[in-house]
């Protein structure tokens, strides 16, 4: 008997190991990602076919609103819009820029953190783009 | 109890407490447009006979500071004003409440204490957009409102958005009167 509660002591001590090492967050997990630089970038920008900057904020802005957020931060000249949301206990932060690309196309890109999370997610921000194309008028376009 | 079946239980008992605890990842569709949300947008928004950008935001910022709120940020080029407030959220019922629990319990012989757990403070943040309409001849302004509430032990006990009608049809009232009060040059 006493050896069978040993053995079960080792396997708790081996599983505690195991689920303690999946969750390290070491220093340089600041700037980490788990997507890679490039991949992530197309997850979270989509391109749409106009140079209206300040028609395309305010729409960002007004469909960050419909889901909810409380916008905290904008800046027009830089086009950024940073707003909060709550989601059940934890907190849902989200920024969105927007920028020229070209002579006639605006990118919007769109990063959001859920709690101390990064969302990498490509559903999630598709969710939020599939939005802001209704209330836009306009295709989001993917950017490659 | 068969001894190695107590074990076996403790250990899948802990295995799952550690399980939950890990690494707890963002639940999906929290960026999906929630249901009811072209009500809420209805109620969020008024519709102002005027297409004077600034002087709508001058005025939201008159109504914020009426309305005890400090201003965080602004933006008038995209018409924003964001600004929040530090409230009481202490309610009378709410602590008879918990001071009469607590008795009770204390009668009864345990111990409880039901009023740290009361609502004690609020940061009520606002948010402000005014833009013209998709005609251009008005401009539309539309205002949300979260809460963040404290309670005695100072833990946050509860955050939300705010979807009280009656304070949005505060916010729009004073609006209209400050809007109102502006054009009046006072």
């Amino acid at each position: 008997m006493r050896k069978l509660r040993n053995y079960f002591f080792v396997l708790l001590g081996l599983c505690l190991v195991v689920s303690l090492s999946g969750c390290a967050t070491p220093a340089s997990s600041a700037l980490g990602t788990e997507e890679s630089q490039v991949q992530l970038r197309s997850i979270q920008t989509r391109a749409f076919d106009t140079t209206d900057k300040k028609k395309m904020m305010q729409t960002v802005i007004s469909t960050m609103q419909d889901l909810d957020f409380v916008i905290e931060k904008a800046d027009f000249t830089l086009g950024s819009v940073t707003g909060s949301k709550f989601a059940g206990y934890e907190t849902v932060t989200m920024s969105v820029t927007v920028r020229q690309r070209g002579e006639k196309q605006l990118l919007v890109r769109a990063n959001a953190q859920y709690g101390v999370k990064s969302v990498e997610d490509p559903l999630t921000y598709q969710d939020f783009f599939t939005a802001l194309e209704k209330s836009m008028f306009l295709t989001a376009q993917q950017v490659d | 109890m068969n001894k190695p079946f107590y074990y076996l239980k403790q250990f899948f008992v802990a295995f799952l407490c550690l399980g939950i605890i890990g690494c707890v990842s963002a639940p999906a569709g929290f960026l999906k447009p929630s249901e009811g949300y072209l009500e809420r947008r209805q109620l969020q928004t008024r519709q102002y006979d005027t297409t004077n950008e600034e002087q709508i935001v001058s005025a939201v910022a008159g109504v914020l500071q009426d309305l005890g709120f400090t201003l965080d940020d602004s933006e008038t080029k995209l018409g924003l004003v964001s600004a929040s407030k530090k409230a009481d959220a202490t309610s009378k019922g709410q602590i008879a409440g918990a001071v009469l629990l607590d008795m009770l319990s204390a009668v009864g012989g345990s111990y409880s204490n039901n009023t740290a757990r009361c609502d004690k403070s609020q940061i009520i943040k606002a948010s402000v957009i005014a833009r013209p309409s998709l005609d251009g001849k008005k401009m539309m302004v539309r205002v949300t409102f979260q809460r963040i509430v404290w309670n005695m032990s100072n833990q946050i006990s509860r955050v939300e958005t705010i979807n009280e009608p009656l304070m949005y049809q505060k916010f729009f009232d004073s609006l209209s009167k400050s809007i109102f009060l502006e054009a009046q040059k006072i």
